[in-house]
């Protein structure tokens, strides 16, 4: 879509909305409606949005497929990292009250830190199935 | 009203031949059940259901369409069999339905049990405005955890039979299959 | 009253037999795929439904409202809406696959293919033995 001028333009005026959406529905999903499920499909829509516009190849270049790789594993050790550090704290698996001194500010924190891994794998998935896809076409 | 819609789109589905037309009218019908969820106070569905529906879910059908065709080859008219059968489920399940409890019912059996409490105790316990997301992360964190493994080995399946280099082309492979239709069109192996 | 209290199942059961009505008459694998997802999604509507209340609002807490919609069934739905999409893709994964193994996405089609592939292996099994007994024992036991 080299020549599309205005998809061009108009997909490096709205990527970066799009991404900062992502990052406030992911960090924002405690008070409002959002979390991890859907920051990281925000997320891998707005990488996927860059790869149709300007190229499959370019994208590649963005976000490699190795590092992709790496963060869809990395999202799900930090979700089961939290439980074991809970445990480590004196808790059982997934509490996250032990976390900090008190008991709805230890919670917080373990609640963040899950969402991010959700977040994390969520987008890293959705962006490794899209390229499976878009490189077996060419 | 929208679950009319949703009615009119599902049918236009059945009888569409062009692939490309059902994907659209696939991103259509997710919208709409979007737009049915926010209706049903589920804002935090609602908002999935049109981030993966309508987005990830259309492109990845696209994406298979492109790589293999656009119109589907079964003949138009309505198979009696399978529609016998359709029929004969679908009236046991509106019968079934006579028993259910009517829409917004809080006497329903579902609101008695486990959810009371979350929707009492999540603010105290937990601190988190959104009960969803309590629920979700923090009653229910082993669910979770299952969830997103699920979608972790569901990813790697993908790059597991997409990944590699493609062996031949496709047309290539349609030639050797003429060649020796035996080997060429029946191979199993990858 | 009764009737339109109802009316959401209905249109869920219809959309159930929609979808199961798409994956048992087509052969398309991605029809099919698409009759699962129209299937799915109608389960998601009956999971929704269950945990409406009336008067009701969406479950974030806040002091204006005393009254929260069924949080629980929203959980569920939710993820199962992600993991949907993550299986989904895998089963188009697998209908791409089929689609370079056999250069069809019709299940027909496919039958066809397997089985007069498994014809002609039957054929070459026999082959030999009416040719004579090959060398050693191999033709004897089959």
């Amino acid at each position: 879509m080299k020549h599309h001028r205005i998809l061009r333009v108009a997909a490096k005026l709205l990527i970066p909305p799009i991404l900062l959406f992502a990052l406030y529905v992911q960090f924002h999903g405690d008070f409002g409606p959002g979390g991890g499920f859907q920051a990281g499909v925000i997320f891998a829509a707005a990488i996927i949005l860059y790869a149709l516009i300007f190229g499959v190849e370019r994208a590649r270049q963005v976000v490699p497929p190795s590092v992709a790789l790496f963060l869809v594993a990395a999202g799900l050790l930090l979700y089961a990292g939290v439980g074991v550090a809970s445990i480590l704290l004196g808790g059982n698996y997934l509490d996250y009250s032990v976390l900090a001194h008190e008991q709805t500010h230890g919670q917080h924190i373990g609640i963040l830190l899950i969402e991010l891994g959700v977040g994390v794998t969520v987008a890293a998935v959705m962006i490794t199935i899209f390229y499976g896809f878009a490189g077996r076409g060419s | 009203m929208l679950l009319g819609f949703l009615a009119v789109t599902a049918i236009a589905i059945v009888r569409l031949h062009n692939l490309f037309a059902v994907v659209m009218l696939g991103g259509i019908y997710s919208l709409i059940s979007a737009g049915i969820f926010v209706e049903l106070d589920a804002v935090d569905v609602a908002f999935t259901e049109a981030a993966v529906g309508a987005g990830i879910s259309t492109i990845v059908l696209l994406g298979t369409l492109a790589l293999t065709k656009e119109t589907e080859t079964t003949p138009k008219k309505i198979k009696p069999m399978p529609f016998l059968v359709v029929l004969v489920t679908g009236s046991a399940l509106i019968y079934g339905t006579f028993d259910m409890p009517v829409l917004g019912d809080p006497t329903a059996p579902v609101h008695q049990h486990v959810a009371p409490r979350y929707i009492e105790a999540s603010g105290r316990e937990v601190g988190v405005p959104n009960i969803v997301t309590s629920v979700l992360a923090s009653y229910r964190g082993y669910d979770t955890l299952g969830e997103v493994t699920v979608i972790f080995t569901a990813g790697i399946g993908v790059l597991m039979l997409l990944g590699g280099r493609r062996p031949r082309k496709a047309g290539e492979k349609a030639e050797a299959a003429k060649k020796k239709p035996a080997r060429g069109a029946g191979g199993k192996s990858p | 009253m009764l009737s339109a209290g109802l009316f959401n199942y209905w249109i869920v059961v219809v959309l159930m037999m929609t979808g199961f009505y798409i994956v048992i008459s087509r052969s398309n694998l991605v029809k099919k795929i698409v009759g699962l997802n129209i299937f799915q999604t109608s389960v998601f509507i009956l999971y929704i439904t269950a945990g409406k209340i009336a008067g009701g609002t969406a479950p974030i807490l806040d002091d204006r409202f005393d009254v929260y919609s069924n949080p629980l069934p929203h959980v569920l739905i939710l993820t199962a809406i992600v993991v949907g999409v993550a299986t989904t893709s895998l089963g188009l994964a697998l209908v791409v696959r089929i689609r370079e193994a056999y250069g069809t996405i019709e299940e027909e089609e496919i039958e066809l293919q397997d089985a007069s592939a498994q014809r002609r292996e039957d054929e070459e099994a026999e082959a030999p033995k009416g040719d004579g007994a090959p060398a050693g024992g191999r033709g004897r036991d089959s």
